[in-house]
C-alpha cells in the first residue's frame, strides 16, 4: 500500500460538497412532508375508502415496496417522457422520493391508526362527528405518535436512499462527490468525506426527530 | 437509423441477467448471515467494549448510504491497492457488510426479546455463556427471527440494483443496456420492475404470513 492520502483537496472543495448536502437535505425534507401527506391520505382511504380505491392503494403500496428505488426513478425520469411527462432531474428525484416514501409510510401510518382503540372511533361517531372529523381530530394524532419512531427511521432511510438520485443526475451530495472525484482523481478521500457527511446528517436528523417528538408528543402527555 | 425493438431475445437477455441479481443477493445474504450472527451475539455479550464496537459498526453501516459503501469498496480498493478489480469483489464485500449490519441489528432484537427468565434459568443450570446461547437462547430467537429476516431479503434484492451504477451487470444494468439499444424505456423499465416484483413479492407475502403465524403462536403460549 503505497497510496498517499491527500485530504487537502477535500477541504478545498468543502463548500461544493456542502452545497450538495444542502440539496440532499432540501429534497429529503420536501419528500418527508409530501410522502407523509400521501401516506395519511392513502392510509385513510385504505381503511375506510370504497373497495376499488382500497385495491388501488394496496396495489400502489405493494408495487413500490417490491421494486427497487433506482428502477422507480428510471421509470419516472426515462419512461414518463415517452408519454409526454417531462421532468427535470431534481423534480423527478423529488417525485420519486415522495412516491417511494408514500408507499412505505402508508403501511406505517395504517398500523398506527389500527393501534388506536376502536372505542375512540365509536365515541367520536356517537358525538355526531363525521368519519373524516373522527379521523382528523381523534385518531390521527395518537396514531402518528404511536408510530413516530418507525416513521423517523423510514425518513432517515429515505435521506440515505436519496444518494441514488445521483444516477439520474440530480446534483445532490453523491453527484457532486462523483464530479469532484473524477476531476481530482482523489476517489477515496472524496467518498470518505461524503460518507462522513451522510453519517452526520443521519445523526442530525435522528436528533431533530427526537427533539420534534419531545416538543410535539411527549410534552402533551404531561400537560 | 437502425434500432431494435424490445422483442423476445431482449426479454431473454433481461431474464438471463436476473441470475446475477439472484446470485449476488444469495452470496451477500449467506456471508451476511455468518457475520451478522457474530455481530448479533457480540452485541449481547457481557463485555462492554465489544458491544460498543459492534454498535459502532451497525451505526456506521445503517447511517450511511449503501451507494457510498459501494463506491468506497469499488474505487477505494482500486486506489488503495493500485489495482482495478472487476466489480464482483467490490459488490460482494459491500453488500455482505451491509447485510451483516442489518441482520446483526435484527437478530440482536430477537435475542434480547427472549425473556430474562430463560437466561437466568440457563445460568442456574450452570451453563456457560456459549452453551446458554447455543441450547437455550438462539433456538428460540431463531423462531422469531425468521419473518423479519425474510423481509430483509426483499430489501437486499432491491438493494442490489444499485450495483448497476458501478457497471455490475445484473437486472437493472441489463435494463439500461436494453434501453440503449432499443430506445424504448417505456417498455423496458416497467419490465425490469415486473422482474423485481416477481422476485420480491412472494418473499414479502411469505414474511407477512410467517409473522402472523408467529404472532398467533405467541398469543397462544401466553394464554396457556
Amino acid at each position: 500500500m503505497s497510496y498517499v492520502f491527500q485530504f487537502g483537496v477535500v477541504t478545498d472543495n468543502l463548500p461544493r460538497l456542502l452545497s450538495g448536502a444542502l440539496l440532499t437535505i432540501e429534497l429529503s425534507a420536501l419528500a418527508m412532508v409530501g410522502g407523509l401527506s400521501v401516506a395519511i391520505c392513502c392510509a385513510f382511504l385504505k381503511l375506510w375508502g370504497p373497495r376499488p380505491v382500497r385495491w388501488i392503494i394496496h396495489g400502489y403500496v405493494e408495487a413500490i415496496r417490491n421494486t427497487p428505488f433506482l428502477v422507480q426513478l428510471f421509470i419516472i425520469f426515462f419512461s414518463l417522457p415517452a408519454i409526454g411527462v417531462r421532468l427535470d432531474a431534481n423534480h423527478a428525484a423529488l417525485l420519486g422520493m415522495v412516491v417511494n416514501l408514500g408507499a412505505y409510510a402508508t403501511e406505517i401510518v395504517r398500523a398506527g391508526i389500527e393501534s388506536v382503540p376502536r372505542g375512540q372511533t365509536e365515541a367520536g361517531r356517537a358525538l355526531g362527528l363525521s368519519r373524516l372529523q373522527v379521523f382528523r381530530f381523534i385518531i390521527l394524532f395518537p396514531a402518528i405518535k404511536a408510530v413516530f419512531p418507525a416513521l423517523a427511521s423510514q425518513f432517515i432511510l429515505l435521506m440515505l436512499g436519496s444518494s441514488i438520485v445521483s444516477a439520474i443526475s440530480a446534483q445532490e451530495l453523491t453527484a457532486i462527490t462523483n464530479t469532484l472525484q473524477s476531476t481530482t482523481f482523489r476517489a477515496f478521500e472524496f467518498y470518505f468525506a461524503a460518507t462522513l457527511i451522510y453519517l452526520l446528517m443521519a445523526l442530525g436528523f435522528r436528533g431533530a426527530f427526537a427533539a420534534f417528538y419531545w416538543l410535539v408528543f411527549a410534552r402533551e402527555r404531561r400537560g | 437509423m437502425m434500432t431494435r425493438d424490445f422483442g423476445l431475445s431482449e426479454l431473454l437477455f433481461v431474464l438471463g441477467a436476473m441470475r446475477w441479481t439472484i446470485l449476488l443477493s444469495l452470496i451477500a445474504f449467506a456471508c451476511g448471515c455468518v457475520i451478522g450472527l457474530l455481530v448479533a451475539v457480540l452485541r449481547t455479550v457481557p463485555f462492554a467494549p465489544l458491544r460498543w464496537l459492534m454498535t459502532g459498526y451497525i451505526q456506521l453501516f445503517q447511517g450511511t448510504p449503501v451507494l457510498m459503501q459501494l463506491f468506497i469498496a469499488f474505487y477505494g480498493i482500486a486506489v488503495l491497492f493500485g489495482v482495478q478489480l472487476s466489480p464482483w469483489p467490490a459488490v460482494t464485500i459491500a453488500f455482505t457488510l451491509y447485510a451483516a449490519a442489518f441482520l446483526g441489528e435484527i437478530w440482536r432484537g430477537c435475542i434480547q426479546a427472549i425473556p430474562r427468565g430463560q437466561w437466568e434459568a440457563g445460568r442456574s443450570l450452570a451453563l456457560n455463556y456459549a452453551d446458554l446461547l447455543r441450547f437455550i437462547i438462539l433456538p428460540q430467537a431463531f423462531r422469531i427471527a425468521i419473518a423479519p429476516t425474510v423481509g430483509f431479503m426483499v430489501q437486499l434484492i432491491k438493494g442490489t440494483s444499485i450495483a448497476a451504477i458501478i457497471g455490475f451487470i445484473e437486472l437493472t444494468r441489463a435494463g439500461q443496456l436494453m434501453v440503449n439499444v432499443t430506445f424504448q424505456p417505456m417498455i423496458v423499465y416497467p419490465v425490469i420492475a415486473c422482474c423485481y416484483f416477481a422476485l420480491c413479492w412472494p418473499l414479502s407475502v411469505l414474511s407477512q404470513r410467517l409473522e402472523k403465524r408467529i404472532d398467533a403462536g405467541l398469543t397462544q403460549n401466553a394464554s396457556v
